[in-house]
């Protein structure tokens, strides 16, 4: 990023620079720094004093099998939403890359629920779902399915998995889309000549030439579903039944919002902290490889 | 391509997209079926996929009376304040990270580099990582309910700067030396020749931060506790009670329809920036 034709001034580049970083000290690194501080922190049973503990918040979490299983959840959640979305958006996208009439309306009408608010789209899918009123809860119980998101806990897991999915594949469509395109048609027309069908075409050169879209896509995924899906799951099943759909993100704010468990909750959040900057270092560190600044 | 396609080979990606389509729609076609309702077909489920005649009186009661129960307030002042919202979070965020990335990138200066990691670096602290000592420091300011705590805090952005920082950097180094030649300093640089040229990215980012901002939840969630200052994507999340009995479903509907519509229609009506948006943005 080096350049010759450069301005002077001293005082200027700082004022430029001031109003960003008044945000991010004020509101990311000193509330970022605060997490680590009180989750060194405890207080006592009456909330009257509070000791420095070191890393007894985080023994505790270690030692909590709730915790493990909000683990566990968010695990299953990511791979399920990540698999659905992924697989869905790559048929589509391979479906519309073809020659094909209309794709500029198909691609309009796949890609809008991108702009669906994550809350929104959880009220969307409760109201089909909703086990008295909802119009495929009620096919779903013709069918013999005892189908509850209220009250059993795989139940209410599809749904958010669902809805989650529903939003992200408008995502995935884009970046797949933008991938085959990238695909030099000369190397496909080479293989059709060569005797190859479609499907052996796409198995053994379209996707392998994808895969770094779909691998990039996979950590975007996976950090959707860490943090975008707070919304849905607010508003499908508040993290129930029994806690089925409490991710780990959810946790730090219903744990928080008890008032009774800050140490605990701030020692959540510096996990995820941790799992965030493993998350983008992966992220950045494959797509300095593909693109270059 | 080379080889003839059967009629099954040419119909098949008609068949999947559509179906994918139909997918894709089914669930907002059945919120805006039911937002034409009344509440007692609603309610028991008697729900054609045909609209019912209630369209006209559950959006004018929604949008200038709200709810009975939870929310009273009309989702006419909710949308007023997700547009509030979602237009000072976009623009914000664009000014700040303009003039930020114009510093790092036109300028030589002491700590440049320390500058560039301190705003990269908050790519990795998103809101859900540092939730309640954030909103402690809001409270602390007083800025719990006011425009301010609920956009200011959301306004710093990494993602924005980088897009800039990239794009000035194809700027040709011609340019700013002419510039120079011609007298202009650095204000006339920017104003004259860095800002019409970098129209279409701030369009695009426009684009990608309005729906950001217009889709916030969580924040809003925490730091807005008067109805007046609700947004309609909290508003709706707060029609729906877990004892069924209670939620007017027909009228959350009618909400949901209200508070998806402005975002869709951005990116159907500004598809082509919003596709650039978003490649940049995560680039």
């Amino acid at each position: 990023m080096e350049r010759r034709a450069l301005f002077g001034g001293k005082l200027l580049p700082y004022t430029l620079l001031l109003p960003q970083f008044a945000i991010v000290v004020v509101f990311f690194y000193f509330p970022a720094g605060q997490a680590v501080w009180q989750s060194m922190l405890m207080e006592d049973a009456f909330g009257i004093s509070t000791e420095f503990v070191g890393f007894e918040n985080y023994q505790i979490l270690a030692a909590d099998p709730d915790y493990y299983k909000t683990m566990l959840t968010t695990a299953v959640f990511s791979i399920l939403v990540a698999f659905l979305s992924l697989s869905c958006g790559l048929l589509l996208a391979v479906m519309a890359d073809k020659q094909i009439k209309g794709a500029t309306i198909y691609k309009t009408m796949l890609i809008w629920p991108y702009a669906v608010a994550p809350a929104v789209a959880g009220v969307l899918w409760l109201f089909m779902f909703q086990p008295s009123l909802g119009m495929l809860a009620k096919m779903l119980r013709s069918w013999g399915v005892d189908w509850n998101p209220l009250l059993n806990g795989n139940h209410a897991m599809i749904l958010v998995v669902l809805a989650a999915t529903w939003k992200q594949i408008s995502y995935n469509f884009l970046f797949f889309l933008a991938g085959l395109a990238a695909i030099p048609k000369s190397v496909i027309e080479a293989a059709a000549i060569d005797g190859a069908r479609p499907m052996r075409r796409f198995w053994t050169i379209i996707f392998p030439l994808l895969s770094p879209t779909a691998f990039f896509l996979l950590v975007i995924n996976i950090v959707y579903v860490f943090f975008d899906t707070f919304g849905i799951i607010d508003s499908v099943t508040g993290g129930g039944p029994a806690g089925n759909t409490t991710t780990m993100v959810y946790k730090v704010y219903q744990d928080g919002k008890a008032g009774s468990n800050l140490g605990g909750s701030a020692a959540q959040s510096v996990v995820l902290m941790i799992i965030v900057i493993a998350l983008t270092a992966i992220q950045f560190k494959f797509v300095e490889r593909k693109v270059q600044y | 391509m080379v080889e003839r396609q059967t009629l099954f080979a040419r119909i098949l990606p008609h068949v999947v997209l559509i179906t994918g389509v139909c997918i894709v729609a089914f669930p907002v076609y059945l919120a805006l079926l039911a937002s034409t309702y009344d509440a007692a077909t609603v309610q028991t489920g008697q729900m054609t996929l045909l609209p019912g005649n209630q369209m006209l009186q559950n959006y004018e009661r929604i949008l200038f009376s709200g709810t009975n129960s939870t929310t009273r307030e009309p989702v006419g002042t909710m949308l007023m304040n997700s547009f509030i919202m979602a237009m000072v979070i976009a623009l914000g965020k664009i000014a700040i990270s303009l003039i930020s990335a114009y510093a790092i990138v036109f300028f030589r200066f002491p700590f440049r580099m320390a500058a560039f990691w301190l705003i990269f670096v908050t790519l990795m602290l998103p809101v859900e990582v540092r939730i309640y000592p954030t909103y402690k420091i809001v409270a602390d300011l007083q800025l719990l309910d006011t425009y301010t705590g609920l956009t200011l805090p959301l306004i710093a952005s990494a993602t924005a700067t980088l897009l800039f920082r990239q794009f000035f950097m194809t700027v040709p180094e011609e340019l700013v030396e002419a510039s120079k030649i011609d007298g202009a300093g650095p204000y006339k640089f920017f104003k004259d020749t860095l800002l019409p040229l970098s129209v279409t990215t701030m369009a695009a980012l426009f684009v990608i931060q309005f729906i950001y901002g217009w889709n916030q939840y969580l924040w809003p969630l925490l730091i807005t506790t008067r109805d007046n200052m609700q947004t309609i994507v909290i508003g709706i999340k707060k029609m729906i009670v877990t004892q069924d009995a209670l939620t007017e479903w027909q009228l959350a509907m009618a909400t949901a329809v209200l508070a998806l519509l402005p975002p869709v229609f951005v990116v159907v009506l500004m598809q082509k920036l919003f596709v650039k948006g978003l490649v940049e943005t995560e680039k």
